[in-house]
């Protein structure tokens, strides 16, 4: 399975969340937000500072060091 | 014995709200997460039982990473609740279900409030209310708090749950490994006598939480067992790898929860939210559009509240002033009492509230930004710059709330996670000006810049917010090195303000005003009027009075900045206690019963355009008042700060005024 970060996907693109390597603090508030293992997020914007995604249909801006750290299976279509 | 219910949920889920409508209290709601940062009791009669009802700061998980989500975690934990209401937001329940899976863990009694079930409605997003209720073990009541639908049910629905025992609870499985685990810690805990269920206990050792090795450190019970010690050290390495663990369970019994009993339209198609942020978030865009809104902010107030409402309260304060002193004078009242009041009181304090007009447009327009769901976005702009200096996009949010007063921007900080981001955003705070400070700018907009006022304004708002920011990249160089925090902050649909919100927010701001005028402003304007006709016999507010020789004696400081008057001296020092005081002083010394216009002209007399300016800069940026500084001691805990906090400001704003007035005169300015 081919992992890639979040800030590879472009917007309106979506992924499945699979890992999160970032501190231990930050990931567990990222899981605990739920951006757990298997959720599913679509990129809204992501060309220059922090991303917006969309998890539940809800709105989260993301910096872009942490987007980096949180590794994505891309899917073609949802 | 009144019974206590809580209200808990998600950041911006609508829990002030519904304590709002509960209690028939008035705190402040926003369309943003993290309005509420502390504990809010609110009292409500019902069914013939008193209830007391408690407002938390909003929190996703009881994990507590911030100070206000460990007030909520605190109180929760506490179990100072007979029954929790649990605020969920209809249209994102999967995720707000997070909580209330912890909630169910800890075995409280609870009720789900599923709140905004219009927008769910209006989003076609579609609940089996029964299905929920019967999943999770609790009664589920639909609400509408914003338009006050279904909180007597949700009374009715906690008031019995308080008197029934607690039903039996869905069993959550965190998988075979875990379950085991947890199964031999709840053995090694039997029979220990604890204040917390067995099962949450055990779950919260295994996490390896930080709460849960406190208790294991203080409870001598659990310090004894020589057996559970041994497995927790075993267990240790692993925390981590649970933790996450365990979050995937939880998820994974809400997705059973939820898999036949939510169900959302198929791709949705682009919202109203999301195109308004396609513009206003955008990466050239959004930062120019942050500043025109502000622009547009500061012009419209002027408009308003100086060109069609400005002279009503001056108007009034005019003739009720000539009115009293002149029936004192007739009645044969002592020339002290008249003098007192038509020059201390009429001219000091009336030359602060006549600003009330343009106060309340100010804020009623601040607070349709707070209540429209932009000011998250301002946060999303923001980041890039606050990240070159060594801050996070979130910070952004307590400067904002600045604008309104220190006191609370300075508490807006309890949401970041990072306690680095926290202390130098408390400092910096001060220099968000804030609404007491607006009449000082306007006397001097009024002398020099009639035409300009909005521009004036809006440059002495960015200045602060200038300033902010390099003294953030200071601080974050020097005094509190460290890695810059992540940014995640939530972006909430936006929303149609509603009046109500907007005018108690304005109400908020505007009886502080008041109230402030009332006790602080009125204690300075008798003391400083007292000093200034003291001792008998000198020439009243002159320089022979025992405030005139203060005044004088201070004042070469403020030489090379312009202003070296000891009028100035003085208005800026009483400024320390609030500071209106400062225009409230500068109107009493320069008196007159019809102020407004007098102190204008006054000041037009004494300052020049340049000094206005240097003047305007020091008060922009010069000591925080005592509220404010009791904050910063209160939230940083140390007096130190407090102190550090009063003198860099003075000296900083010194410097400031200073440059403004030297820099100028080379320009050729006056
Ligand atoms: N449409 C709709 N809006 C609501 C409802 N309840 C609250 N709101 C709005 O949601 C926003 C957030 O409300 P608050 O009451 O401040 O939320 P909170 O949970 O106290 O937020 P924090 O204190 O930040 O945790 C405000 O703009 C409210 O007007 C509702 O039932 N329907
Ligand atoms: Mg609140």
């Amino acid at each position: 399975m081919e992992l890639r970060s979040l800030v590879d996907l472009a917007a309106g693109e979506c992924g499945r969340v699979q890992r999160i390597a970032a501190g231990a603090n930050a990931t567990k508030r990222l899981y605990e937000m739920g951006f757990n293992t298997g959720a599913q997020v679509r990129v809204m914007k992501n060309d220059f500072g922090p991303l917006i995604v969309a998890l539940e249909g809800n709105k989260i801006a993301l910096g872009r060091g942490l987007a980096e750290k949180m590794l994505v299976k891309k899917l073609e279509r949802l | 014995m009144s019974k206590t219910i809580a209200l808990v949920g998600n950041p911006n889920s609508g829990k002030t709200t519904l304590f709002n409508a509960l209690t028939g209290s008035n705190h402040h709601v926003g369309n943003w997460p993290g309005v509420t940062v502390e504990k809010k009791v609110g009292y409500v009669r019902h069914g013939g039982v008193d209830y007391e009802i408690v407002d938390l700061p909003g929190t996703y998980s009881l994990g507590a990473y911030a100070e206000d989500e460990r007030i909520a975690r605190e109180f929760i934990l506490s179990q100072g609740a007979d029954v929790v209401i649990n605020v969920v937001d209809a249209t994102n329940i999967e995720r707000n279900l997070y909580l209330t899976t912890q909630l169910l863990e800890m075995n409280v009694k609870v009720v789900l409030a599923l709140n905004m079930v219009d927008e769910a409605e209006a989003k076609q997003i579609k609940v089996d209310l029964a299905g929920i209720s019967e999943r999770l073990g609790v009664p589920v009541v639909p609400t509408v708090a914003s338009r006050r639908k279904g909180i007597d049910i949700l009374l009715d629905t906690a008031a019995d749950l308080i008197n029934a025992p607690l039903n039996g609870r869905p069993h959550i499985t965190y998988g075979e490994d875990l379950d085991g685990k947890l199964a031999r810690l709840q053995d090694l805990l039997d029979g220990l006598r604890l204040d917390y269920p067995r099962q949450w206990l055990a779950l919260q050792l295994l996490e390896g939480d930080g709460y849960a090795e406190r208790l294991m450190q203080e409870n001598e019970v659990l310090k004894s067992s020589q057996e559970l010690a041994a497995f927790l050290s075993e267990l240790k390495p692993r925390a981590e790898q649970y933790q996450l663990e365990i979050v995937d369970y939880r998820y994974r019994f809400i997705s059973e929860v939820t898999a036949d009993t939510v169900c959302r339209p198929d791709e949705a198609v682009p919202t109203l939210t999301d195109k308004i942020d396609k513009i206003v978030t955008h990466k050239y865009f959004g930062l120019p559009i942050f500043a025109l809104i502000m622009l547009g902010v500061f012009q419209l107030t002027f408009a308003i509240g100086e060109e069609l409402l400005g002279g009503i309260v001056a108007g009034w304060i005019g003739v009720l002033g000539e009115f009293v002193t002149g029936g004192l004078s007739t009645m044969g009242a002592p020339e002290w009492l008249i003098s007192f009041l038509s020059e201390g009181v009429f001219a000091g304090l009336g030359a602060v509230v006549e600003f009330v007009p343009l106060i309340v447009v100010l804020y009623m327009l601040m607070g349709f930004l707070e209540d429209s769901g932009y000011m998250a976005r301002a946060a999303y702009v923001m980041d890039n710059i606050m990240r070159a200096v060594g801050l996070q996009g979130k910070s952004f949010i307590s400067m904002l709330v600045g604008f309104g007063c220190n006191v609370p921007g300075v508490m807006a900080t309890r949401t970041l996670e990072n306690k680095k981001d926290r202390m130098i955003a408390i400092l910096i705070n001060p220099f968000m000006s804030c609404g007491a400070k607006i009449p000082i700018y306007l006397v001097f907009i009024g002398a020099f810049f009639p035409e300009h006022g909005g521009l004036v304004m809006f440059s002495v708002y960015g200045l602060g917010i200038i300033v902010a920011l390099l003294m953030g990249k200071l601080f974050s160089a020097t005094l509190f090195k460290g890695e810059v925090s992540h940014f995640i902050l939530e972006l909430p649909p936006y929303r149609k303000p509603t009046l109500r919100n907007v005018l108690r927010n304005m109400w908020d701001n505007v009886s502080g005003f008041l109230v402030r005028a009332g006790t602080v402003i009125f204690a300075v304007v008798s003391l400083l009027w007292i000093l200034a006709v003291l001792p008998t016999g000198v020439e009243p507010y002159g320089p022979a009075s025992i405030l005139g020789r203060i005044g004088t004696f201070v004042a070469p400081i403020f030489r090379p900045a312009g202003f070296g008057t000891w009028q100035a001296a003085v208005g800026l020092f009483s400024g320390i206690a609030a500071k209106e005081s400062v225009v409230a002083t500068l109107g009493m010394v320069y008196a007159g019963v019809d102020s407004g216009v007098e102190l204008i002209e006054a000041i037009r007399s004494v300052f020049t355009p340049l000094t206005a300016v240097s003047f305007m800069v020091m008060t922009l940026l010069y000591t925080p008042c005592v509220a404010t500084l009791g904050t910063i001691k209160k939230e940083t805990g140390s007096t130190k700060w407090m102190a550090f906090s009063a003198v860099y400001t003075f000296v900083l704003g010194w410097f400031a005024a200073v440059l403004v007035y030297r820099v100028g005169l080379l320009l050729g300015f006056a």
